[in-house]
């Protein structure tokens, strides 16, 4: 048995429109708010680990230190889709558990704010000379539209539609009520991009996207970043009470990717890893689904939120729509699911995503939530799943301290 | 005639439109695309499968959005063809959930994506409705 490790410090900023700020101000804001929050200083931190998936501006982590502090210390600058900032955080921890140092930063940050629909490969085929095969599928032309979507919010849509085809009882109107749940718990969240209750009715009449995602049913793009500080149980143990009293312990962190079945070449999996991350951190925390006092997981879209009840096992197998039904994953249900409004309404600023959910967890687990607090939460669950693809999931425990 | 070419070169257009997949010698797992080693079992080595050209709608969406130049509404969806699963649009048939849904039986058919300054048409398929179809 490795030796614990918590969270000391954590912090995300406003999710939102930053338009004079860039990627770096954000990502320095967060750092520093999150050694703020832990007690403690860059001069302390044994690793760096740091993603910006969409910016492209060089070395992220490496940008960071000149804003808040150079100190030498190694910088790994991570990608892994939309589960970036997850795989920033497990590679902090790995360093803590191989016992490299003893506390260490993670950090994610991403400025999407008016990017747009994601995924669309784009362009109308261009009027070539004459048709020349290209790329792996010996194209002549681009595919997109034509054989399939590699948009977002069309390709989550089939990933929805066709939970729906295996077990029955979802329609548009399900998946709508969903996007109506997190849009009214954002309203309790200061730093949601949107804090806006939206009826059914103006869900459902919103701007189609892909059926049956329509425009308040996608995850906002917007600007934010995400930090967090974490250490060793053993160093933990030297710092002051109130610190040890405020540090959530990272009960389990799992990152897994999509193993090969049949049809994951024509439509992503997003099932079967998440069903084992969950597996491996319920296994490694010593606790079972129906521990969790709150779980904020990857709602890129209405029609994501659904299946993820049933790979996170929140449900029994199939049983998601019925599970959605009983108003279990409300804020006053049995399993309170993304009180912080999801990414449909505080925003999912990609690499940032998934450290702000550890954010909102720990938040409640520290009873610091204000009006949004779950009341006594102790065990909480985050989980995040970039395509092509990788989860990362993490249960986080309350301090007894 | 004018000569044809096939939008991607897993689709045949003779003797009568197909797909066709990379099957592995060793565990059976097909791929539309080339591959080195076979992502399910490792082996390296495959043999051309011909795909059936009837199945089933697994999903779909409909796609209202979509990059520049890209024509919508489309439906984009997963077909079961006998076991093997294909990406394709739902044509010939009109674009809402009315139209469309989950279980729907199709077939394979082709439509014409353009014709290049040789007057050679490329040629693309998708999968419209058995139920009514001629």
């Amino acid at each position: 048995m490795s030796e614990d490790i918590w969270i000391l410090g954590i912090y995300m900023t406003k999710f939102g429109k930053h338009p004079d700020r860039d990627t770096v101000d954000l990502a320095s804001e967060a750092v520093i708010g999150a050694l703020n929050d832990g007690g403690v200083t860059m001069k302390e931190m044994g690793i760096l680990a740091a993603g910006n998936l969409m910016g492209g501006g060089g070395p992220i982590g490496q940008m960071i230190q000149k804003q808040v502090g150079q100190t030498g210390i190694p910088v790994y600058n991570v990608a892994n889709a939309c589960a970036t900032g997850a795989t920033a955080l497990r590679t902090a921890v790995m360093a803590l558990k191989a016992g490299e140092c003893d506390m260490g930063l993670a950090v994610g940050v991403e400025k999407l704010a008016g990017a747009g629909l994601l995924g669309g490969r784009g362009g109308a085929p261009q009027a070539e000379e004459t048709w020349k095969p290209k790329g792996r599928f010996g194209a002549v032309a681009p595919t997109d539209g034509r054989i399939g979507t590699e948009t977002m919010p069309g390709v989550f849509a089939q990933i929805g539609m066709e939970y729906g085809h295996r077990y029955g009882g979802v329609d548009f109107e399900l998946f709508a009520k969903i996007a109506e749940k997190n849009h009214a718990h954002s309203t309790l969240n200061p730093l949601a991009s949107y804090q806006k209750r939206f009826t059914l009715e103006e869900i459902m009449n919103d701007v189609m996207i892909a059926y049956p995602n329509t425009r308040p049913m996608c995850s906002a793009n917007c600007d934010g970043a995400a930090a967090a500080v974490v250490v060793t149980d053993a160093k933990l143990k030297t710092l002051s009470l109130e610190q040890q009293r405020r540090a959530v312990k990272i009960a389990a962190s799992v990152l897994t990717t999509d193993p090969y079945e049949e049809a994951c070449q024509v439509l992503p999996n997003v099932n079967t890893l998440t069903r084992n991350a969950a597996k491996q951190a319920y296994e490694a925390a010593g606790i079972g689904p129906e521990d969790l006092d709150l779980v904020e997981l990857h709602d890129c879209f209405a029609t994501a939120e659904l299946v993820h009840y049933d790979n996170l096992m929140l449900c029994e197998e199939g049983g998601a729509a019925d599970f959605f039904g009983s108003g279990a994953t409300w804020r006053d249900g049995k399993t309170p699911v993304n009180v912080s409004g999801g990414l449909e309404s505080k925003g999912h600023p990609i690499a940032a995503t998934g450290i702000a959910n550890i954010w909102e967890v720990c938040h409640h687990l520290r009873g610091e939530a204000k009006d949004r607090q779950i009341e006594g939460a102790k065990v909480g669950l985050a989980h995040v799943i970039g395509l092509a693809s990788a989860c990362g999931v993490h249960i986080l425990e309350a301090s007894a301290a | 005639m004018a000569q044809k070419i096939p939008l991607v070169d897993y689709l045949r257009l003779e003797p009568e439109p197909h797909l066709v997949a990379h099957e592995c010698d060793s565990c059976g797992a097909r791929f539309f695309d080339h591959r080195d080693a076979c992502a399910s079992c490792g082996a390296q080595s495959f043999h051309e499968v011909e795909i059936a050209t009837t199945g089933e709608v697994r999903a779909f969406t409909i796609v209202a959005l979509a990059a520049p130049g890209i024509p919508v509404p489309f439906v984009a969806s997963v077909i079961d063809c006998d076991g093997t699963s294909v990406r394709g649009n739902l044509i010939n048939v009109p674009p809402d959930p009315e139209h469309v849904s989950v279980g729907m039986k199709v077939r394979l058919a082709t439509n014409v994506v353009g014709v290049d300054a040789e007057g050679t048409e490329a040629v693309g398929f998708g999968f419209e409705p058995l139920e009514g179809a001629a």
